[in-house]
């Protein structure tokens, strides 16, 4: 499954209300660590089709960055049931993010 | 069996893959988080030869590029320890093991953290130790940087141009740092210092709102604040191998510009060796110096 852009508009129809657990990865085109977790994410989404990954550009949306308290990116939260089950800021390497899940 | 092992990569840890590589040896580069190094944190680099623009995520990933095609195996573990069996060595990682005739140890530095409880938790809720990576995020807000060197002389100042207020806590009563970059600071009207003070306490409610400084005489306030940037300077990250490594009192690796340790087969190489100039060059030249080191090593095996 691809990786979904999501802004403010379809955040709570796309993360807050999904059935399956969500990894919202906050992000931005001038951060070098989001470019290289990028093919990690897209990896995962096509390997996991139990987990939902969305995509977050801060610059774009930074209200729901600011909404999140996000302020270092990369940044991975875990939603489920709509809320946050769990975060982690920075690059990570594969298997700590399928720990997060 | 490998022939060479190499710890980290970075840019000291790839240049030594291209030249073990070009020298025929087998290679196996472990990487605890992504290949590249500090240097992907960094959006432009005009000090390297013959590239006087390119984003550190570039020259990472052409780098990396270049030592897999020359066939560098790369795996993502980190190492955790190194056993000596003389012209066998293994290599423990978080998952496996792996044997080798030789090591390189390139694992570089990180951000000193300034050792407060809740620390951890705030970062990139607040803290953070990158102000051109995360200054955006404070936009019109109040920040604070913690340091004195020249790093945090520079961040203060690069962070007037996008916060409302800048505060600059610093434990000694002036700087050391380029005279030019504190007059800068001084004359901007946002920028405050603070000296002789140390962040003795991070406040936080879901996220990081305030921190707690206290002055010499034991004087303490608080200041708010919705960001802290701390820039109290770099570690190296040597601290596994310290049983068989000699390391000097900062904890980098005891070894000359011929990247040779005390232990015969095993090399330093990049910002965690004992060294004055720690930048991409000097990392670059290290991985070669300590992969033509390894090579004549083996050969003589
Ligand atoms: C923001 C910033 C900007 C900079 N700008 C410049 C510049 O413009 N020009 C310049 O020349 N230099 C610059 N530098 C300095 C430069 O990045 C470093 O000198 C260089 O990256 C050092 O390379 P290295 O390979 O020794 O170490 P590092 O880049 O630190 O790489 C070490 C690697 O080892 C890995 N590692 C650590 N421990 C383990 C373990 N146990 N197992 C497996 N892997 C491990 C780390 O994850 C890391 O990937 C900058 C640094 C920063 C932070």
């Amino acid at each position: 499954m691809n990786v979904i852009e999501v802004t403010k508009a379809n955040f709570e129809a796309e993360v807050l209300k999904s059935d399956k657990p969500v990894i919202a990865d906050f992000n931005a085109d001038w951060c070098g660590p989001c470019q290289m977790l990028k093919p990690v994410i897209e990896e995962l989404a096509a390997e996991r089709t139990d987990v939902k990954f969305v995509s977050v550009n801060v610059d774009e949306q930074n209200e729901l960055a600011y909404e999140y308290n996000v302020s270092s990116i990369p940044c991975l939260i875990v939603f489920r049931g709509g809320k946050e089950a769990g975060r982690s800021v920075g690059m990570k390497p594969k298997s700590e993010i399928v720990k997060l899940i | 069996m490998y022939d060479i092992i190499i710890i980290g990569a970075g840019p000291a840890g790839m240049t030594a893959a291209i030249y073990a590589r070009r020298a025929s040896k087998s290679v196996l580069v472990l990487e605890a988080l992504s290949y590249g190094g500090q240097i992907i944190n960094t959006p432009d680099i005009e000090n390297y030869p013959a590239a006087a623009h390119i984003s550190g995520f570039e020259f990472a990933t052409k780098v990396y590029e270049q030592a897999a095609a020359l066939g560098a195996e790369f795996v993502f573990e980190k190492a955790v320890d190194i056993i000596d069996g003389g012209s066998e060595k293994t290599v423990v990682t978080t998952d496996n093991s792996y044997t080798c005739k030789a090591v390189i140890i390139a694992t570089g530095s990180r951000n000193r953290r300034l050792g407060l409880p809740n620390e951890d938790e705030l970062i990139g809720r607040g803290v953070s130790y990158c102000a051109t990576c995360d200054g955006a995020f404070f936009r019109g807000k109040t920040v604070a940087v913690v340091g004195g060197g020249n790093t945090a002389l520079e961040d203060a100042l690069y962070l007037c141009d996008l916060a409302a207020k800048v505060y600059l806590i610093h434990r000694r009563d002036a700087f050391r740092g380029d005279e030019k970059t504190v007059s800068a600071l001084k004359a901007r009207e946002t920028a405050e210092i603070i000296y002789n003070s140390t962040v003795t306490a991070l406040l936080a409610d879901k996220r990081l709102t305030g921190i707690e400084v206290t002055d010499k005489d034991g004087g303490v306030r608080t200041i708010e604040t919705d960001g802290l940037f701390v820039a109290v300077g770099r570690v190296p990250e040597n601290a596994g191998f310290a049983k068989l490594i000699k390391l000097d009192e900062a904890g980098y690796i005891a070894a000359g510009e011929d990247c040779l340790t005390n232990v015969p087969g095993i090399y330093a190489a990049g910002d965690g060796r004992a060294k004055n100039v720690r930048q991409l060059v000097t990392a670059a030249a290290d991985g070669a110096v300590s992969a033509e080191a390894a090579v004549r090593y083996i050969s003589e095996l």
